[in-house]
């Protein structure tokens, strides 16, 4: 079947596809998202291969998918029916899974998830690390084949469109994402709504208005919109389709789907899932009949991590450098080649089927505040974390905004690795606060976040142990951020090197008592004197570890102490009486500066010690001490 | 939501004093035209705004928000209310400054102005590149060069501490006419054009060209590649620009 032509058309279409679907039928479901970097192509080939050589390949599905979150745990296959979860799969399990699993119907124990007390979790609902979430957003990626537009509309897709096209006026669209209270899950947490009113409202006098998807996603470590994008391209499409609708209808509304240049999958599947779209005529003139004009287009990134500041992404759209602009004239009103434009992330488009879908009161049940005539009076919905660094499971992470830190670093997270201490967590990407152990209970949403000194920004989590150095960390996202500057301002370009080469000096043991007013002074003026947000928001994880854990900048500067024992300066390895003199440090010190005998106690010369610390890796009795 | 346009006659408050102006005015120009005292470096009333100095500096209260901002780039608007003086603008600017002194920290341009708001010295480090380079990045070179001259010659390159600004690889500008403009905007003084042997040479730009001798009165005045563009553009003769502008005006 081709074109569809009206919203009846879609549902009889949906229906047929629902009914030739059999509920029982087999599909194997392999993670090519993250897990790649696991080999699961090679699965993906072995899965195809083996079913041939059954003479299966006509009766069961092998689906490449977006990520299913518990990167961890890689490369994951999910089996339909049953949701049967198996990790850490590799080729070599290919055989036994096509054997046992598809023919036989029997489960693998050792691909299974086990609990510490030894229970198998064979149902990927039950795992844990899955239970504790709520994945309104994240669900279908482990069922869903992201080349197919049917898998999509098999699961309702398009229902959403085909709801605000049949029965919605454009306003009605507008007030409905208002009062749902949903926020910008890019970064800022504007209101939704609010955007799309002003948007709607801004003069054109073409009727020109840009509906635009960031998808960006320059925050090191954050993964969420790639998912998003490679997992469930269409649900990001008609999210866009329904915004066109509501804020450039009738008119000209055209889309822009702005990709960061690292994601040539999510590319792929985006290109493919609009060339789907449009074959069905839910793209392009005339949208299932109801007048509504709208394409998408793809625009490859410019590669910087300001290219994802919204002036300075519409300038790289035109053609610029990727340079911000002040904003006090909105980019609502004038942004994209001067037009109205309405640029939102990609978990947000992703929101909006869900909420036309399901309701206004569906969704402001979850969250946190009440939005009833405010907006900003709370955080509804679901947000995407990407959960990284010291703790247990790694991985993507979606929960009900006003979850506490500790349910997703505890419950989901399951805890901090090799049984250390829990010493910070850092929010929002290079840019967020850096949050100790006494705000675990905060729960977190847009303006909790804030008022402690952090932010949500795109949903970046850094877990962090007690051998992390607070110092040591500020100075690495300093860092990060001065290189990213695009050094159009003093105040961020100059500014954040001198913050650099403050707290470099500090590390290196050089640090003087009046430097601490000094960073107070200076990261003040950066963050309320630059011009665009990466440079008024990069000051925050100096700020944050400078509240939090100043005992830590003073001990730098006052002890020369680095009790993380990570700044190389400010720690000497030694060896105590633990030592049964094995000869294995004095065999790989680089330096070769650890003298002993065996069975004797080693002795390390200082004056050619480099700190690398080898030879307390390389110690199996805990001989060696760092101080 | 009505939706002012540019042009619109708006009244605001500076220091508590109502003034007129219309909507998308600079507000640095208002300021300046009323009489208030604000540094900059990157402004130029003839091009667009930059925002790049941070210099110009005042409060904003618009609604029920009063926020520092630059003022070069920030369109007057219906009741806004402007205060130049705070606490926290002199503050800001003062560490603006001391990061300008560690910038280009031989210019005098920049430590006449820094001096003038008080700030003689820097307690940060100067980074060894930018010792003797007194290029404060303010973008004005390039702008008159775009929206003035038309010619695009130069521009920025690099991002953050790397950004610099340059003719294109930084060498020759094949497309600069040597009409000098960059040079007269430029806050630092810092392109450097000397005449020499018929040439004139533009030292940032990597540019040479010769100038053209004057057929009445055998004086060298522009470079004769400029006349040969303001030919192609006004199509006027070549042969008639070839007399310079003080023979020209005496024929008349
Ligand atoms: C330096 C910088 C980088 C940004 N990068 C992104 C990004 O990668 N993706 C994104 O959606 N928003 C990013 N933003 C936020 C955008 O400017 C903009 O606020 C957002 O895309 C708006 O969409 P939303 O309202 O749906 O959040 C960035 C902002 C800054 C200052
Ligand atoms: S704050 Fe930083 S990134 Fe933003 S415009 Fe200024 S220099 Fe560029
Ligand atoms: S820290 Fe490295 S250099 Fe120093 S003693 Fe140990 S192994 Fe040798
Ligand atoms: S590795 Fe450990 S136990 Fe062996 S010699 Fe070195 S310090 Fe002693
Ligand atoms: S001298 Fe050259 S670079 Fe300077 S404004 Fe004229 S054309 Fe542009
Ligand atoms: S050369 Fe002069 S005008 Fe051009 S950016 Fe540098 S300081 Fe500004
Ligand atoms: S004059 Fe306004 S920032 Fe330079």
């Amino acid at each position: 079947m081709a074109r569809i032509d009206s919203v009846s058309e879609l549902e009889k279409y949906r229906a047929q596809l629902v009914a030739h679907r059999d509920p029982e039928r087999k599909a194997i479901s392999v993670c090519t998202s993250g897990c790649i970097a696991y080999g699961a192509d090679k699965l993906v080939d072995a899965f195809r291969q083996g079913l041939k050589a059954r003479g299966l390949d006509d009766k069961v599905d092998v689906k490449t998918t977006g990520c299913h979150g518990f990167c961890e745990r890689g490369p994951l296959v999910v089996i339909h029916p049953g949701n049967l979860f198996y990790q850490r799969v590799q080729p070599g399990d290919v055989d036994e899974i096509l054997d046992e699993t598809i023919e036989k119907g029997e489960n693998i124990d050792r691909l299974m998830f086990h609990l510490d007390d030894g229970t198998v979790m064979a149902c990927e609902d039950d795992v844990p690390f899955y239970k504790n979430q709520k994945r309104l957003l994240l669900k279908d990626n482990s069922s869903l084949d992201p080349y197919s537009i049917d898998d999509y509309i098999a699961l309702g897709g398009y229902g959403a469109l085909g709801k605000v096209l049949a029965g919605m006026k454009p306003d009605e669209v507008v007030t409905t994402v208002k009062d749902s209270g949903l926020r910008g899950r890019g970064g800022g947490g504007f209101p939704t709504g609010v955007k799309w009113e002003s948007c709607r409202n801004a003069p054109s006098d073409d009727g020109v208005r840009y509906i635009i998807c960031n998808a960006d996603e320059g925050d090191p470590g954050a993964f969420m919109d790639r998912a998003l994008l490679e997992g469930n391209p269409h649900a990001v499409i008609e999210g866009m389709i329904i915004g066109a609708f509501a804020i450039g209808h009738p008119g000209k509304p055209q889309g822009y789907v702005y990709v960061r240049n690292e994601y040539p999958i999510a590319v792929e599947r985006l290109g493919v899932a609009l060339e789907q779209a449009r074959e069905k005529g839910l793209l392009g003139d005339d949208i299932l009949g109801s007048g509504l004009s709208f394409d998408i287009r793809i625009n490859k990134g410019g590669g910087a991590f300001v290219c994802g500041e919204s002036t300075a992404l519409m300038a790289s759209i035109e053609g610029d450098v990727g340079e911000p602009r002040a904003k006090h004239i909105h980019t609502v009103e004038a942004g994209l080649w001067d037009k109205p434009t309405n640029l939102n992330n990609v978990e947000s488009w992703a929101n909006v089927p869900l909420i036309l879908d399901r309701g206004v009161e569906w969704f402001t049940a979850i969250g946190t505040g009440d939005v009833r005539g405010n907006p900003w009076g709370g955080s509804k919905g679901t947000k995407i974390f990407a959960l990284v660094g010291k703790v247990n499971n790694t991985g993507l992470v979606e929960v009900p905004m006003g979850t506490t830190l500790r349910e997703i670093i505890y419950d989901i997270g399951g805890g901090i690795k090799d049984g250390k201490e829990f010493k910070a967590v850092q929010t929002g990407g290079p840019s967020g606060g850096c949050l100790p152990a006494d705000k675990l209970d905060l729960p977190v949403d847009f303006d909790e976040l804030t008022k402690v000194g952090s932010m949500m920004g795109s949903g970046g989590m850094i877990v962090m142990d007690e051998d992390t150095c607070m110092v040591d960390v500020a100075r690495y996202f300093l860092h990060f951020l001065a290189d990213e500057s695009c050094g159009k301002c003093i105040t961020c370009r100059e500014g954040l090197v001198q913050l650099c080469s403050i707290v470099d000096r500090i590390c290196e043991g050089n640090g003087k008592p009046e430097d601490l007013e000094l960073l107070d002074e200076l990261s003040e003026t950066v963050s309320e004197a630059s011009l665009c947000a990466l440079g008024q928001t990069a000051p925050n994880p100096l700020r944050s570890t400078m509240k939090y854990f100043r005992e830590e900048y003073e001990e730098h500067i006052n002890e020369k102490k680095c009790r993380g024992g990570v700044c190389k300066s400010l720690i000497t390895y030694s060896i105590n009486d633990k030592c049964t003199g094995c000869l294995i440090c004095k065999k790989k010190c680089p330096q070769q500066c650890i003298s002993g005998e065996k069975d004797k106690l080693h002795v390390i010369d200082q004056s050619n010690c480099i700190k690398c610390g080898v030879c307390m890796d390389v110690c199996k009795y805990d001989a060696v001490d760092v101080n | 939501m009505s939706h002012p346009k540019k042009g619109d006659k708006v009244t605001f408050k500076i220091e508590g004093r109502t003034y007129d102006g219309r909507y998308g005015d600079s507000l640095l120009e208002q300021l300046r035209k009323h009489g208030y005292e604000v540094p900059s470096l990157c402004y130029h009333e003839a091009v667009s705004p930059y925002g790049s100095c941070r210099l110009c500096l005042v409060e904003v209260k618009k609604g029920k928000k009063q926020k520092v901002t630059t003022s070069c780039n920030y369109p007057v608007q219906e009741g806004i209310e402007v205060f130049v003086n705070t606490e926290k603008v002199r503050r800001y600017r003062k560490v603006v400054l001391q990061l300008h002194l560690s910038k280009t920290p031989k210019s005098k341009a920049v430590r006449d102005l820094a001096a003038e708001y008080g700030v003689m010295e820097t307690p940060y480090e100067v980074q060894e590149q930018d010792k003797d380079n007194d290029c404060v990045l303010c973008g004005l070179c390039s702008r008159v060069c775009d929206e003035i001259v038309h010619v695009s010659a130069i521009s920025f390159t690099g991002r953050g501490q790397n950004k610099r600004m340059q003719s294109p690889y930084d060498e020759t500008a094949e497309a600069c006419i040597g009409c000098g403009a960059c040079v007269y905007v430029c806050p630092t003084d810092c392109i450097g054009l000397q005449e020499s042997d018929g040439i004139r040479h533009i030292e940032k730009w990597h540019r040479d060209l010769p100038l053209q001798t004057c057929e009445k009165c055998g004086k060298q005045f522009f470079p004769t590649f400029m006349l040969m563009e303001f030919s192609k553009r006004t199509g006027i003769s070549k042969d008639q620009l070839n007399i310079c502008p003080a023979c020209r005006n005496s024929v008349v």
